[in-house]
């Protein structure tokens, strides 16, 4: 028998010993393994070999003698919980991970994703240099020509059919300073079609929470949800799809006894954790909501103080809810009275009580007013602005919130300002440009089909084409399209093609274009979509591991991530592509006026200050990035629940972690940042709040602003709007303006000083007299419960485009067809010909799609990891035992699903699972590179096709859109299965 | 001296698979091996539970009880640790063990069996502690650089512990106590012979 003694002494050897290795030139990481003889079926299977990564290990360890461990924090790049991820660098290699025990957020965990993200960097299939298609071939090119070819190509365009014949589409991966510059960049071409992910996972959240109480945001956190005595997870599934923050609900649910109800169609896997689990028919979401409330209103049970002091409307909502008796509920939604009774009493009782919710509420043609009717809930039951209640919106990406912030969105500026006149003359002081020269980037629009033109000046205030709908813009006659010229150009940054919904349409969009750029570490599903013989680039740019730049996570904590690792291959950052792409195109100059350009790469560091200087709407003017990487330096010192840090603290004394937006005035005053929102138990420096005044003082005589409340310490003790330099000046409080700030304020106002309002005020005077005396320069206003500009003031039950209840659409049909974001939604008449054709009965069964834990959006990265991919490596389609009995299916075999629009099919595997209900299918989105039963593994350039491949859902997913934000419908279509 | 276990809350475990790719990115290891693994039990059923598995370094362990050739070993810290030099990867150890965790690389065109691999508890091998000799064959030594298994110590919700059994015992009972249900430290039974008593 061997012995052998271990000392347990603590040593750091590893990496040193593994380091020598490397200096001698004869071993790598990698290759450890490999060497032992392990690696010999395995590898193999996964895929030939490259060794760039090996390569660049041992060209980097030779020179060095005794090699330093260095260790560089920089953020996990999936979801948005934002976990630190804590890298060990030996000579620019990035050799191993460790668990980062300082994040308040993680506290040293990850998913399988966040552990396995060391190999994103590394991997071996990434895109590798620039390449273009030949006569059908992917040729190399460099990339000067790349730069040349694509810029040309985009002038040339821009000559024949205008700005906005080309499509912007960025990345929720962005760092807020790309994502800034993508929009900044956006609105120097001359389009307001910049868009990115969250126009497919929480657009209608934003919409619908902005419009209720203020901002588009998580009003909690995380780690706040530890104080929650009661939650409801609506159409979310944490477990799989934000796996850290199960770790603060599971503990929350357990310190406190929490109940834990989870209401969804599908028995998720965090559903096997809930003290109540509801299963209700997807696309029923409202009329469940009102349900509850029906409960709530019936007995009584709802906070009449809270709503008198801070809720306009709800007396409307009342009517609507009486129409929703239980009997009503269980017919439409399927889920019995009592056990909505049950879920009232504790949401109402069991206090604080939050709601979480996902893409479940918000991808639905009725999104909007799904989010509406969750927030309303919250507000029938006060429980908003505390400890443990609010809205706890889970969002998708990294940075999908700020990126959102930032304005990769096609209806604003950067940080909400908007598409009017004021917000471009408030962002073009800000870029010290001209507002004209910005004006006359547009295009001028002609009159389309009795439709009238738009001038330069209301194009420039015209929302651009959605990116669910992009093909859309393509494909349709011209005549249809409001704008110069369809689009002919798809920019496509970090961004897969497969995510959204008519793929089949998408691929007929493809072909159209005429220019096709994909910047990404991978290729995506853009590359490989449709039958193009030329006109497509592919570029590599490197994750955002491999770059400097801050990120907002869910809770509007912002993060500053550090480059870990210089970028692989030839890969560029986004900053420097934007950059060769700008000074290609001719504005360069104006795009970095205030901005240091150093080797081609922009400073981050400049950008964010830019931010700073402009972000005065939504509180993004106090993060600082000295600020922000003083918080990774400290990050032990933040309390776990209250996010703070002790007030004595020298560097980040009373900061809530990541200086949660809005984080007031300049960065000196040194607001700490708002943990949550519109609490009015704390003052407005401490991170108290109130409701938004943001839709005026008083309508149908009833007030719009807060009555009897206000943040503590106040100097005014009701409501009040928003303040202006005029409002400060009937207060008497402007004699406590600076000269400077004064001065400021005087320049911006011209000959209407009085109107300069605390959100285009740069000189960040208003908001500082304002915090001085306890007040919120936003205004102290009522949530609104009627949201009285919105297409559906009180949220109404619609039934899906393709219901699965025909005989209920007469009574809940869809909204009338209407023209949105230039374009005809024609949802009305495509619902009333499905049931027309009965479209239910030879399609019977619901399909939803959702996430998987090991991948991620279109998955083109994760699927690439063989880490990850060798844990889910067939898509495949879960139906239920009856459904599958019926058609002859066994578990694990081929089937068809077929979708009823476009003949459209894919082959998938079955797993027979009791998780859906009868009548009800679910698939995961993030499978690419099959398409209706083929193979598209050749189609990719050599050795970047991910490891697996599969159908993707929305090649049968259908029409469908929100009437607010273009959401597309992937939670309910109809499919029919059959064996293959 | 600890005596090292692992101890998977059931009732914590929501299957996020990071203890498996922890794994592989601490230790390189290759596709098809896999020293630890997520095993989810009734799935999509009310009573759904998830538990990671590995090598649970059992006390008296079977595997070292039918090894022909002594491959095993016990470390002070109570881990089950293996000699690759010795293994002649006949498959034995998979047959004793209650809990799957040997692993065999496919040599050849055959189907014939490599040198076994299993968890290490992140401690290696027979070879000295923290060299590169010790890295080919068995990945990382954690434990010698005074750390824990890279999986636990990266539980999404810290359902896997790992630890001094005393410790973690402990850390469990608390929990349970606290939040008033837990089905049970699984596994103990077969690998300690003993559970935690509540």
């Amino acid at each position: 028998m061997l012995t052998k003694r271990k000392s347990g002494e603590a040593s750091r050897g590893k990496l040193q010993s593994f380091a020598s290795g490397l200096a001698s030139g004869v071993i790598d990481r990698r290759s450890f393994l490999r060497q032992s003889g392990l690696a010999v079926g395995g590898l193999a299977a996964a895929g030939s070999i490259q060794l760039g990564a090996v390569r660049k290990a041992r060209a980097a360890g030779t020179a060095v003698s005794g090699p330093q461990v260095q260790i560089k924090k920089n953020i996990c790049t999936h979801c948005s919980v934002g976990c630190t991820v804590t890298a060990e660098v030996v000579n620019g290699v990035w050799v191993g991970q460790e668990p980062s025990w300082d994040s308040p957020i993680n506290r040293g965990t990850h998913c399988a994703k966040g552990a396995a993200i060391r190999e994103l960097v590394h991997s071996e299939r990434r895109l590798k240099y620039p390449v273009k298609l030949v006569d059908g071939q992917w040729q190399r090119v460099s990339w000067d020509q790349a730069i040349n070819e694509i810029g040309d190509k985009l002038l040339d365009i821009r000559q024949k059919y205008g700005a906005d014949s080309a499509y912007w589409l960025g990345s929720a991966k962005y760092t807020n300073e790309a994502a800034y510059l993508l929009r900044k960049f956006g609105a120097f071409w001359g389009t307001n079609s910049v868009d990115h992910q969250a126009r497919i996972c929480h657009s209608t959240t934003v919409a619908g929470v902005a419009n209720t109480w203020g901002y588009g945001a998580q009003t909690n956190s995380y780690n706040d949800i530890r104080n929650a005595k009661t939650m409801i997870i609506m159409g979310g599934n944490p477990a799989e799809a934000h796996p850290i923050s199960m770790q603060h609900v599971l503990s929350g649910k357990e310190i406190n006894r929490a109940n834990m109800i989870v209401i969804d169609p599908r028995f998720t896997r965090t559903a096997a954790h809930a003290t109540e689990y509801v299963r209700l028919r997807s696309g029923t979401d409202i009329p469940l909501v009102w349900g509850i409330l029906w409960h709530i209103f019936q007995n009584g049970w709802e906070d009449k103080e809270f709503i008198r002091q801070r809720v306009y409307g709800m007396e409307d909502v009342r009517k609507e809810v009486a129409k929703w008796t239980p009997d009503e509920v269980e017919r439409v939604t399927g889920v019995p009275g009592e056990q909505l009774k049950r879920v009232a009493y504790l949401f109402s009782h069991e206090k604080p009580a939050t709601v979480i919710w996902c893409m479940g509420a918000t991808q639905h043609t009725v999104g909007t007013a799904n989010v509406r009717a969750l927030c309303i809930l919250a507000l029938a039951t006060g429980n908003v602005g505390k400890p443990g209640t609010g809205a706890n919106i889970f969002r998708g990406h990294t940075n999908v919130q700020g990126a959102t912030d930032l304005g990769l969105d096609i209806s604003t500026l950067p940080l909400y300002y908007g598409l009017v006149e004021g917000a471009w003359r408030h962002w073009a002081r800000v870029w010290d440009v001209s507002y004209d020269w910005l004006q006359s980037r547009f295009d001028e629009v002609p009159a389309k089909a009795g439709r009238p033109a738009r001038t330069r000046k209301q194009n420039m205030e015209a929302p651009g084409i959605t990116s669910t709908r992009w093909f859309d813009g393509v494909n349709l006659p011209e005549d249809q399209v409001d704008q110069k010229a369809n689009i002919k150009a798809m920019m496509v940054f970090g961004h897969g093609g497969n995510t959204v919904t008519r793929i089949p349409e998408a691929v007929e969009g493809v072909n159209k274009l005429e220019l096709l750029v994909v910047a990404d570490p991978h290729p995506t599903s853009f590359a490989t979509m449709g039958n193009r013989k030329d006109g497509v680039y592919l570029l590599p740019i490197c994750t955002s591991l491999e770059m400097d730049g801050s990120r907002t996570a869910s809770n509007r904590s912002l993060q500053w991530g550090e480059q870990i690792v210089k970028p692989a291959f030839e890969s560029k950052n986004d900053y420097e592509f934007l950059y060769l792409l700008a000074k290609k195109l001719g504005f360069a100059e104006e795009l970095f006026k205030n901005i240091k350009v150093e080797n081609n790469v922009p400073v981050p560091e400049d950008i964010l200050r830019e931010i700073n200087r402009g972000g005065w709407s939504t509180g993004y003017c106090g993060q600082s990035p000295e600020r922000l990487k003083a918080h990774m330096r400290n990050q032990h010192k933040f309390d776990l629940v209250t996010l703070r840090a002790p007030k004595d603290d020298p560097e980040v004394g009373g900061d809530y972690y990541g200086l949660p937006w809005p984080c007031w005035g300049k960065p000196e005053i040194r607001h700490p940042g708002t943990h949550i929102l519109y609490n009015t138990n704390l003052h407005v420096k401490e991170g108290g709040g109130a409701f938004r005044a943001r839709f005026g003082v008083e309508r149908n005589g009833q007030t719009l602003l807060a009555e009897d409340s206000y943040p503590v310490g106040s100097e005014l003790t009701d409501g009040y709007p928003e303040i202006t330099f005029g409002i400060l000046k009937k207060l008497g409080w402007d004699k406590d303006l600076t000269p400077d700030e004064l001065a400021t304020i005087q320049r911006i106002g011209g000959n209407n000083v009085d109107a300069v309002s605390w959100a285009i005020d740069l000189s960040g005077g208003i908001q500082r007299v304002c915090l001085e005396r306890g007040v919120m320069h936003y205004g102290n206003g009522k949530a609104r419960a009627n949201a009285w500009n919105l297409p559906d003031p009180i949220p109404v039950h619609r039934e899906p485009i393709y219901s699965p209840k025909p005989e209920l659409v007469a009574k809940y049909p869809t909204r009338p067809d209407e023209r949105q974001f230039r374009i005809p939604n024609n949802g009305f008449t495509v619902q009333k010909a499905a049931v027309d054709k009965n479209i239910a009965r030879s399609f019977p069964i619901i399909l939803s799609s959702g996430r998987l834990v090991e991948y991620e959006g279109g998955g083109e990265e994760t699927r690439s990891n063989p880490w990850l991919a060798e844990l889910q490596q067939d898509m495949f389609v879960e139906i239920n035992p009856a459904d599958a009995a019926e058609r002859g299916i066994k578990d694990g075999a081929w089937v068809w699903v077929l979708g009823p629009e476009n003949n459209a099919k894919t082959k998938v595997k079955a797993l027979v699972t009791e998780r859906v209900g009868k009548g009800v299918a679910w698939m995961p989105f993030h499978f690419a590179g099959w398409y209706q039963g083929e193979d598209h593994r050749s189609r990719y350039p050599a050795g970047t096709d991910p490891v697996v491949l599969g159908e993707s859902v929305n090649t049968v997913t259908t029409y469908g859109f929100d009437p607010v934000t273009g959401m597309q419908e992937t939670k309910v279509t109809l499919c029919q299965i059959q064996a293959a | 001296m600890a005596r090292m276990k692992f101890l998977c809350d059931a009732d914590r475990c929501i299957e996020c698979n990071a203890c498996v790719t922890a794994c592989k990115n601490e230790h390189e290891v290759p596709w098809g091996i896999n020293r630890r693994r997520v095993v989810t039990l009734n799935d999509g059923k009310p009573s759904e539970r998830s538990i990671s598995m590995a090598c649970m370094h059992c006390t008296d362990a079977p595997c070292a009880a039918v090894c022909p050739v002594n491959c095993f070993f016990t470390t002070a810290d109570a881990v089950v640790l293996h000699s690759k030099d010795l293994c002649i990867g006949c498959g034995y150890c998979f047959y004793a063990c209650p809990f799957g965790a040997p692993q065999y690389p496919r040599v050849g065109n055959f189907g014939s069996r490599g040198k076994m691999d299993k968890c290490t508890y992140c401690a290696g091998g027979p070879e000295a502690d923290l060299t590169t000799a010790e890295y080919e064959k068995y990945g990382s030594n954690r434990l010698a650089e005074g750390k824990l298994p890279l999986c636990a110590e990266m539980c999404s919700t810290k359902a896997l512990l790992a630890g001094d059994g005393e410790i973690i015992a402990q850390i469990y009972k608390e929990r349970v106590v606290k939040r008033g249900y837990g089905s049970g430290a699984w596994g103990w039974k077969t690998a300690y012979r003993e559970t935690v008593a509540i």
